[in-house]
């Protein structure tokens, strides 16, 4: 894991993060959305599972892992959502508007794979 | 698709078909009527939150209408400065104007320009700018504008009237998390000589969803 992203262009030197809070991702990084169909209620929209998308943006401030919090196994930690940019075209082979057209949409870092 | 305003809530379980809110009780209590009732009872009862603290948020979101979107579109269409820090940090420049964000949502503002269209949805459930829209229409909270807006947006656009050119980059934002979305829309040609009142005016609650642009005769429509 990087660490002197932050640091060294952040307002201040020698800034600590708490576990899970430091950027996995950065803007213009190529992921892909896990593949996993886990028992239970996910925000991550099920037509967007295995899709590949690029990072457009980091959502600050890192928010709680509602998934971890739900079932009172996390202690409060956490991580951050990422604003995702997908064509339209990736996410339906089929897709009948304009090349150009496409979706974004936060997706938490649990979710994101690299690619 | 519905048109606008007609849809009929589906999603509420009362199990009985009616278009319009009702005035009194009739019939047994659903069974989500029932889990909200034991749940708010409970909290109630732990001390957990009082009667008047539920009373106080729907009053709060009550309160909530697309005026005060429009204010802030129409602010954006005058002052440069404030549509760049509206652009930069949403709910900031919100706040800026007095409206205040009951919730920890985050607001992006998504600025329609010659090359982009932006649509807002919420694919999950009926996530919406709440603070500075109000309560979603109807047709909003319905599976099929949430399920068409991200698969054939341009059919949906077009249905509400919305023709956008082959070389317009349709966005369509999904709102499922922690960030809610406010459409900018494009300032109306010929209005050059608006006041910031009269701007305010042509910027109706489907303009900044997406679904239709900002023009002059938007602004006639009763909202």
């Amino acid at each position: 894991m990087k660490n002197s992203t932050r640091e060294t262009t952040g307002p201040l030197h020698g800034l600590v993060f708490a576990p899970g809070e430091e950027l996995l991702f950065h803007p213009g990084d190529p992921i892909r959305i896990s593949s996993r169909f886990p028992v239970g209620h996910y925000r991550v929209p099920l037509y967007l599972r295995g899709k590949a998308g690029i990072v457009e943006a980091v959502i600050e401030p890192a928010a709680i892992d509602n998934e971890e919090e739900g079932y009172g196994r996390n202690a409060g930690t956490r991580r951050h959502y990422y604003r995702i940019a997908f064509p339209m075209t990736e996410i339906w082979p089929d897709y009948a508007g304009s090349l150009r057209d496409g979706l974004r949409i936060e997706v938490y870092e649990t979710w994101l794979e690299r690619r | 698709m519905n048109p606008p305003n007609q849809g009929h809530d589906r999603d509420h379980a009362h199990g009985h078909d009616h278009l319009h809110a009702e005035t009194g009780l009739s019939g047994r209590p659903g069974y989500y009527d029932i889990m909200e009732t034991a749940v708010r009872e409970l909290l109630v009862e732990r001390q957990l939150i009082g009667p008047d603290e539920i009373r106080r948020q729907i009053e709060l979101l009550d309160s909530r209408t697309p005026a005060l979107g429009a204010k802030v579109v129409a602010r954006a269409w005058v002052d440069p400065a404030f549509r760049a820090r509206l652009l930069a940090d949403g709910r900031k420049a919100c706040e800026e104007l007095g409206i205040s964000f009951y919730d920890d949502t985050q607001l992006i503002v998504l600025e329609n320009t010659d090359k982009v269209h932006n649509l807002i949805v919420c694919t999950l459930c009926s996530c919406y700018p709440r603070p500075v829209l109000g309560l979603p229409p109807d047709w909003y909270k319905l599976k099929p504008y949430r399920s068409r807006a991200v698969s054939e947006p341009r059919a949906v656009l077009a249905e509400f009237g919305t023709i956008i050119p082959d070389d317009v980059e349709i966005r369509v934002s999904d709102s499922t998390a922690m960030v809610r979305y406010l459409v900018l829309p494009k300032r109306p040609e010929g209005t050059e000589d608006y006041s910031e009142e009269q701007l305010a005016a042509l910027v109706t609650r489907d303009t900044m969803i997406g679904v239709v642009p900002a023009s002059v005769e938007q602004g006639k429509a009763p909202q």
